[in-house]
This record gives C-alpha cells, structure tokens and sequence, in this order.
C-alpha cells in the first residue's frame, strides 16, 4: 500500500509536469500575441513579454480592424450553426425514414452513405467545388447545402445506428393514438434520440468549425475568408507577413473553442467517444 | 405506421438525399470519370484512356508521397497508441491525483483545426530550429518530418487516451480482482487481462490513427507545405499540389487518377478494418 501511494505521488509530480509542456505552445502563442511585430523573431520566439517588446493589445485591435478576423469570425460562425443545424435536422428524419421505411432504395441509400464516409475529400475537390460553382452554392449562405451533403454520411450512420435500438411499439402507439409520421417524428422519435444529436452536434461542429480546403475551394475566397482560410492566408499571402496579428488571430481562434471546451467537457468528451466508436 | 410514412418520403427524404447526390454521388462519379480524361475544366474533358494512371504511378514524386506517407503513419501508429494507452493505465489507477484535470489538459489540441495547429508549431519548431543552430523547416526535411509526427502526437494522444479509458472502464471488475485473488502481479495483469479484453478498444485506435495518417492535408499543408522542394510531401498534399499548382494542361487528369488511388488505397484500409472487427467480435 505504500508503494502504491509513492507511485501515485510520484505519476501526479510527472503528469503536472507533462501537462504544463502539454499546454507550453498555446502559452507561447499568447505571449507573442502580446508582442511587437519586431520583437516577433524565431530566435526570441521564447522570451517572455518585457516592457520594452510589449505592444499591449495592438495587435489583437489589427487583427480585428484590419486584417479582416471579425469578419472572418462572423462567416465561420455563420457557415457552422447553419451547416450543423441543417446536417442535424435533415439526416436524423432521413436516418428514421431509411430505418423504418427499409426498402431497396433505402437499403442502397444507406450503403451509399457508408461508403461516403471513407471516401477522402481529394478525390471530389475538383469537381464538388466547380459543381458548387456552376449551382451558385458558393457563399457562406448557401455552402450548408454542400457540407449537408458530404456530412451527411457520419450523421444519417449514426441516427440510424441509434434508430435501430428504438422499440417500433412506441411509435406504433403513438401512430395508433393519432399522430401522423411528421408528429410522430418530433413528439416522440426526436426526444428519445437526444444523446445522439448531441454527439452528432458536436463531431460535426468540430468538422466544419476547422475545415479549411472544402471551403477554401468551394467560397470566393477574396470576398469570403473563414478563420482557416484567414491563417493560412497570412502565410500563404504575398510579401509581408505581420506575424504580430497573425498571432492575435490563432489566440482569438482558439479561445472560444478552449472556453467552450471546459463549459462542456463531459458532452464533448462523450460525444467524441461514441463517434469513434461507431466509425 | 411504416405505410403511412412511406409518402411523406418529400419531407423526410429528399433535401438529404437531394445535397446528397449533389455533394456526394455527382462529384464522385464525375471524379472518376474524369481521371480517364484530359480537361482543365469539368466543361471540356478529352477522353485518353488510362493515361493518366500511367503517369501518376510513374511520377517519382507521387511514390516519393506514398512510401513517405507510409512511413509517417507507422511510427504515429505505433507512437500514438503505446504512448496514449500508456498514460489511460496510469489515469484508470486507483487514487491518482488530479487524473481529470490531466484528462482534460492532453484532450483539448484535438479540438483546434489541422491550419492552427500547424502555424503554432511551425512558430515553436523554428524557435527551437534558430537557438540550436540548425536549418529552419522550410529547409530542413529531417525537421519537416519530425515536426509533423511531434504534431500529431501531440494532437492526437489526448483522443486516443480517452477512447482507451472509455475501454478499460468497461473490463468488468470481478476480471481484475479475480486476478489479485489468483495473485497476479500489475505487468501479469495488464498483459493477460487488461489487454486482450481491450482488443476491440486497441483495433479502432489503430485504425483512426493509420486513416488519420493516410488523409492528413491541413497540418502537412500548414507546417511545411511541403517544403524544402516536396520533401515532407504526404499523399493528400502530393494530390492537391498537382491539381492547382502545376502548370500545364495535362495535370489536372493526373491529379484526378492519383485522387482516385489515394481513395482505394483507403477503402482498402476500410475494408480490412470492417475484417479486423468482424472476427474479433466472433471471438467474443
């Protein structure tokens, strides 16, 4: 029992250590943030923020103002809850329909889906992206329409992998009861499947919060810039690079995602979980 | 119930299967018609055969991409999973402090896109590069390489280590105190019992990380992009640099037909991870 307690001791002393090496790159990133554009170097990438390299929140007021993140911020967001909203609602009724419904066309609908899933995206950039073109999908407004459909394989596969646990009796008295189908569905499938949308929710998310080369290939990308595509613009972008702001922008980029992390870990973490799983 | 559902099929089927096709079914079937063609828009493809398979396969770049690719994904394969199912036995111990703030801390890099990622270790990677006096990224192939699976590590042991605790929280108790009463020491333990109960847990783990190495683009594109001179050129990469950064008319086709390997390459992985699961679950 003794030797237990050094050992744990001695593994929390190892993992601190561990964890703060873990988190040393994003604590890097915010303290160049905090730097002037000429004190920003790969030789002083380490030094700590003095008051004589400190440009104070300038950089994070160009970023916002002049580099174009708040607008950047603005379509990802936009692009995102518009996306997700529609892949959830969209593929959980179609999982439900292809579940129950369950003819030829659906059983080979479900395959196709499956299959959608392993496909890597190089193999349709080319030709999803000057399909999106040609249809007008290429705005954040209308670009939900094309990740519905090159998300909906992950989406309708695990509704449908949860649909198969619900008992057809439940239905079947509420359709007895007088509901048709659609009241069926939001009465009473749509409550039992809330993990799922939950689960589904956040890999999606997750997906197209980060996704650079689908949308990068499919906007306008000198009118619309997602935050992906803003970061590898400055890197990518002609001449001058204003490493100051850059830095702002992969600060802004990740905080919100670190806050929304620790506000809901647990959904996360489970979500992440159970779509591992099943893939 | 399932009669009267099957009209409505408007409003349940149709805007899926509808983006569907268009975001999925059209563009493949196009793509692969495409790798047979010669075309710089989809407007104007000239059909050429199996041409252009016959210059993606022998295109030193392209096999330089795949053995590079191959590569970098058995050492993150094996680097991912020993280290993460190594750091889920120490948090599923008994009374270790802290384990959850722990657990949260190696989770959170998963959660940041493959661009960001890539930018903060190239910053990080050079800073180290300068104040050793060594060659920075854009010219050092060793680095490239090294950065990369430094990056994946470090992005990916936090997922792989919760879908191992996932694991090894569900190996029934009676397993392991049956184990203490028979007297069987951690390491006895661990080998006879924990691990061939976690080898269903162990096949998906593998078979995230193999197809998270075959597709990775972002963080390649992002730390490297590449350089110096396609060196630290993974697949997905060697892909899109032949669709829009080469000039000439004929690489487009060629892209398209080393697309279209690069995806049966990974259906085959697919394929043999469906086989892998399949027995193990028989075995059970």
């Amino acid at each position: 029992m003794q030797r237990e307690k050094i050992t744990n001791r001695i593994l929390t002393v190892f993992f601190t250590v561990l964890s703060l090496a873990w988190i040393y790159p994003m604590v890097m990133i915010l303290m160049n943030s905090f730097k002037q554009g000429t004190a920003i170097t790969t030789a002083s990438a380490f030094d700590p923020v003095t008051a004589a390299t400190s440009a104070g929140f300038a950089n994070y007021i160009s970023a916002l103002t002049k580099q174009g993140f708040a607008a950047a911020f603005g379509y990802t967001l936009v692009i995102t809850l518009t996306s997700v909203a529609l892949i959830l609602v969209c593929c959980s009724m179609c999982a439900w329909y292809v579940v129950r419904v369950n003819n030829k066309f659906c059983k080979a609908l479900y395959y196709l889906f499956v299959f959608s899933m392993v496909v890597p995206f190089q193999m349709l950039m080319f030709t999803l992206s000057s399909l999106a073109d040609s249809m007008g999908l290429n705005t954040p407004y209308n670009i939900c329409f094309i990740y519905l459909g090159f998300g909906a394989g992950l989406a309708v596969f695990m509704f449908a992998g949860f649909v198969k646990t619900i008992p057809l009796e439940i239905e079947e008295a509420a359709t007895i009861d007088g509901c048709n189908p659609v009241q069926t569905f939001f009465h009473v499938v749509l409550p039992i499947m809330k993990p799922t949308y939950i689960s589904v929710g956040i890999l999606e998310t997750m997906w197209v919060w980060n996704d650079y080369l689908l949308p990068y290939l499919v906007l306008d990308s000198t009118k619309y810039k997602t935050i992906p595509i803003l970061i590898q613009y400055f890197r990518g972008g002609y001449g001058h690079v204003e490493l100051g702001p850059m830095m702002a922008c992969i600060m802004m980029t990740i905080l919100p995602i670190v806050i929304v992390y620790l506000l809901c870990q647990r959904f996360i973490i489970s979500g992440v979980v159970s779509g591992a799983v099943k893939g | 119930m399932v009669k009267s559902l099957r009209k409505w099929w408007p409003l349940f089927l149709l805007p899926t299967a509808l983006s569907f096709a268009f975001g999925f079914v059209i563009p493949f079937a196009e793509g692969l018609y495409l790798s047979f063609c010669r075309f710089i828009s989809i407007s104007n493809p000239k059909f050429v055969g199996v041409s252009n398979y016959v210059a993606a396969l022998s295109d030193p770049q392209f096999s330089h991409a795949f053995w590079l690719t191959a590569l970098f994904t058995v050492v993150i394969t094996v680097l991912i999973n020993v280290i993460a199912l190594a750091i889920a036995l120490c948090f599923t111990r008994k009374g270790l402090r802290g384990s959850n703030s722990f657990r949260t801390v190696f989770f959170m890099p998963n959660l940041i896109g493959g661009i960001v990622l890539g930018y903060i270790w190239q910053i990080l990677i050079n800073g180290v590069l300068t104040n050793v006096g060594q060659q920075l990224l854009a010219l050092n192939t060793a680095a490239g390489f090294w950065g990369l699976v430094i990056l994946m590590l470090w992005q990916q042991i936090g997922y792989m280590m919760i879908i191992y605790i996932a694991g090894l929280q569900s190996i029934p108790s009676d397993y392991l105190e049956a184990a203490k009463v028979d007297g069987a020491t951690a390491w006895q333990t661990l080998w006879k019992v924990k691990i061939p109960n976690l080898m269903p847990t162990i096949t998906i783990c593998l078979f995230l990380t193999i197809t998270n190495g075959f597709k990775l683009f972002d963080q390649n594109l992002a730390l490297t992009g590449g350089a110096p001179d396609h060196s630290t050129e993974l697949l997905a990469l060697n892909i899109y640099n032949t669709f829009y950064a080469r000039a000439g008319a004929k690489w487009m086709g060629i892209g398209q037909a080393k697309a279209v390997i690069f995806c049966i390459l990974v259906i085959c992985i697919s394929m043999i991870q469906l086989k892998a699961t399949q027995s193990k679950e028989v075995q059970q």
